[in-house]
């Protein structure tokens, strides 16, 4: 596996990693009431987003290498 | 006598001598984590009176964001020198560089506050393997730091003579990193939110 796919299965982990601490940190606001966790999710969730921007923008950039 | 195969590919394995290699020794580093998250999945779900302790989960966010943005540069590093761009290359490295010292110095300071607090590694199960998990992976980082600044410093010569060479030199140190990463990205949810 070349570092160009191995860039892109790190990435999509990383997504799944964003996705799982999103659920993680409104399940914690809805059972304990937590804020800060609530507020945690939401910037992973934000991170996610950038993520799949970042991923199409190097999907294009592959072309080039 | 030439070494075979540093920049052509083996016709048998496709692949050439660095990158067999890293794979080979990647494999072998699955099966060292592999073996310390079994444990650490068999000590919790067998331990009755299981105790994890309030870990700084915002310092760990950052080193998460830390590693993830250092794997975009490292990658980018490595494009950069596919594209003849040797001063990109060293821009992209030496932020690799600084992001590996920024999780470092976050991580010191983690530990710091845990000792102050008397969590030591002899305090429970719980962090008798979080100091295992997260030492090892953070003896990882320092390694990788030393390969990144080799590069970036004396080895980044090679560039002059064997360009092809050091790309290749570049791509499984990426490699090389990018699990590393990985291996974080699995240590965060296990240890800090679960």
């Amino acid at each position: 596996m070349s570092l160009k796919a191995f860039h892109v299965f790190f990435i999509i982990v990383s997504i799944l990693l964003t996705v799982l601490v999103g659920v993680w940190g409104v399940h914690q606001y809805i059972v304990h009431g937590s804020g800060g966790n609530l507020a945690l999710g939401g910037i992973f969730f934000f991170s996610g987003l950038g993520l799949v921007v970042y991923l199409m923008w190097f999907f294009a950039k592959l072309k080039e290498l | 006598m030439e070494i075979p195969y540093t920049v052509a590919e083996r016709p048998d394995t496709g692949l050439y001598n660095g990158k067999l290699g890293i794979w080979l020794f990647l494999a072998s580093e699955v099966m060292l984590f592999g073996g310390l998250f079994s444990s650490y999945i068999l000590l919790r779900t067998g331990d009755p009176n299981w105790f994890k302790p309030e870990l700084s989960v915002p310092m760990a966010t950052l080193n998460t964001m830390v590693l993830i943005t250092s794997s975009v540069t490292m990658v980018m590093s490595w494009a950069s020198l596919r594209l003849q761009d040797f001063k990109k290359f060293r821009l992209f490295s030496g932020a690799t560089f600084l992001l590996a010292s920024a999780f470092m110095v976050i991580k010191a300071f983690e530990y710091n506050t845990e000792l102050s607090h008397h969590l030591y590694p002899s305090a429970n199960n719980f962090m008798a393997t979080y100091f295992t998990m997260t030492g090892l992976h953070g003896l990882h980082v320092l390694g990788g730091m030393v390969v990144i600044a080799y590069l970036w410093g004396p080895g980044s010569k090679m560039w002059k003579t064997e360009p092809e060479r050091f790309t290749n030199r570049v791509e499984i140190t990426g490699l090389y990193w990018h699990f590393v990463d990985l291996v974080w990205i699995f240590l965060f949810p296990a240890l800090y939110l679960l």
